[in-house]
């Protein structure tokens, strides 16, 4: 039995085999729509994310399977005092897995040591969120048709963005890839993910705080929110959430094959009159979220689907 | 100064200068009922100086992975009838339970009092350990 705490957890190989059974979920929706028949997901969000735990929902639900589960911490058991490992082990009689989110950073790892069904992690804190970084992997590959020889922009928040951590550690892994950081100096990439990421794994990265010189060599522009409850100061929230914001002007300095991702919730970083471009890739990376949750629930409930090979053709 | 050898009991050797109370407090000597001495500044020609930690019980157990997480360096010799007939040389251990507390207010230890704190060696060469939880890295500069 195994979970999913951390996206590092899964090599190469299987982040692979989990992007071609989601594109063959798309492909062919109708072949998966009963694989779960009779298994039960159990949601435990001890905070709200709404968007998260609809994802995973609906993928459970378009797998043919059900849904159980709170979506805040005030009416589970947690409210009267009880651990994250009871709870596990209380939740484990009932469901075949676990999707947990938690304000508290290392609780799903907590509930997957106590559990005896696996565990999702859907976000612990500032820690790990690893099927979002599953769906920009899925978005980015799917959208650009490959995961390697890119250069991949990250503009905003790159100080607390734990999405942005995640897509840097994965995506390290594959070959030729290169990073533009685009911040403003107090928001920039942390020191240690820096050291340990991009410089023990040798990758190639260059900072500026000018997103429009570097927007024409871009193949991502992954766009991200700076987020007001980072911030003990409202002052320099004030100062800086305007730093970036994509116009449809500015997409014109873009390649004309490039993709833009957000995890989303968006302020006012993307322009709406950018929706319309068709290298806005936001919102289907929402739809490309739900197909890994669904590769991801089959995954680690050992169901095997046979991949329709015809499609890469 | 004239320091007496001890007959029967533990010699925590080679402590870095300055970090003998250190130790007494991490393997919490206070407790104990037999005389304890804390050597500071000690000449030591391998050192220029040292701490030495005297403790008269032999058959103490000592958490010497504690030891190994402050200072590697340390030896811990067990002497019994005024003879040592045992030579330690501790090193950074590859998981702490209780020996360091995780210090990210975000981390689940913080709200759920009966989970152990642990720690694994993330790093050997740069003695970085990490919080098995959050992964919030543990200074070792105590």
């Amino acid at each position: 039995m195994r979970s999913l705490i951390d996206i590092l957890e899964l090599s190469v190989e299987e982040l692979d085999e989990l992007m071609n059974t989601a594109d063959d979920i798309m492909a062919h929706p109708a072949k998966y729509s009963e694989v779960c028949h009779g298994k039960k997901l159990a949601t435990l969000f001890f905070e709200p994310s709404t968007r998260t735990r609809l994802s995973f929902e609906a993928a459970m639900y378009e797998l043919g399977g059900n849904v159980l589960g709170f979506s805040e911490a005030a009416s589970s058991s947690a409210s009267k005092g009880e651990s994250v490992a009871d709870t596990a082990k209380v939740v484990s009689c009932y469901a075949d897995i676990i999707a947990m989110r938690h304000p508290k950073e290392g609780a799903p790892y907590v509930a997957s040591i106590n559990a005896t069904v696996p565990v999702i992690n859907g976000g612990d804190g500032g820690h790990n969120h690893p099927t979002q970084t599953l769906a920009d992997l899925e978005t980015i590959r799917h959208e650009l048709g490959r995961l390697t020889d890119l250069t991949v922009g990250f503009c905003g928040d790159l100080k607390f963005g734990r999405t942005v951590h995640s897509l840097i550690a994965a995506l390290s892994r594959y070959n030729g890839v290169k990073f533009v950081l685009i911040s403003p100096v107090e928001l920039r990439l942390p020191d240690y993910v820096r050291r340990d990421i991009l410089v023990t794994n040798r990758v190639p990265y260059k900072e500026t705080t000018d997103l429009e010189a570097v927007l024409p060599e871009l193949d991502v522009l992954y766009m991200t929110r700076i987020q007001k409850e980072r911030f003990f100061n409202e002052e320099e929230y004030l100062r800086l959430k305007d730093s970036y914001i994509l116009t449809a002007d500015k997409m014109k300095l873009a390649k004309e094959k490039m993709a833009v991702l957000h995890p989303l919730p968006r302020v006012n970083e993307i322009s709406v009159a950018v929706d319309k471009d068709p290298r806005a890739a936001y919102f289907r990376q929402v739809l490309y979220a739900k197909y890994m949750r669904m590769a991801l629930i089959m995954k680690l409930l050992d169901i095997a689907v046979e991949i329709d090979a015809k499609e890469e053709a | 100064m004239k320091i007496d050898s001890i007959k029967d009991g533990i010699v925590l050797d080679h402590i870095k200068a300055g970090r003998g109370m250190l130790i007494y407090q991490l393997l919490h000597l206070e407790e104990l009922d037999c005389s304890v001495a804390i050597l500071k500044n000690v000449p030591s020609k391998k050192m220029g100086k040292k701490d030495i930690i005297k403790i008269g019980d032999a058959d103490l157990q000592l958490d010497f992975n504690a030891i190994g997480y402050v200072d590697p360096d340390i030896t811990v010799n067990v002497i019994r009838n005024d003879v040592c007939v045992e030579k330690k040389h501790v090193a950074l251990p590859e998981e702490l339970e209780n020996v360091i507390k995780c210090k990210n207010p975000r981390c689940i230890t913080t709200t759920e009092q009966e989970l152990p704190h642990i720690f694994r060696l993330a790093d050997r060469h740069e003695g970085i350990y990490r919080c098995i939880y959050c992964d919030t890295k543990a200074s070792r500069h105590l």
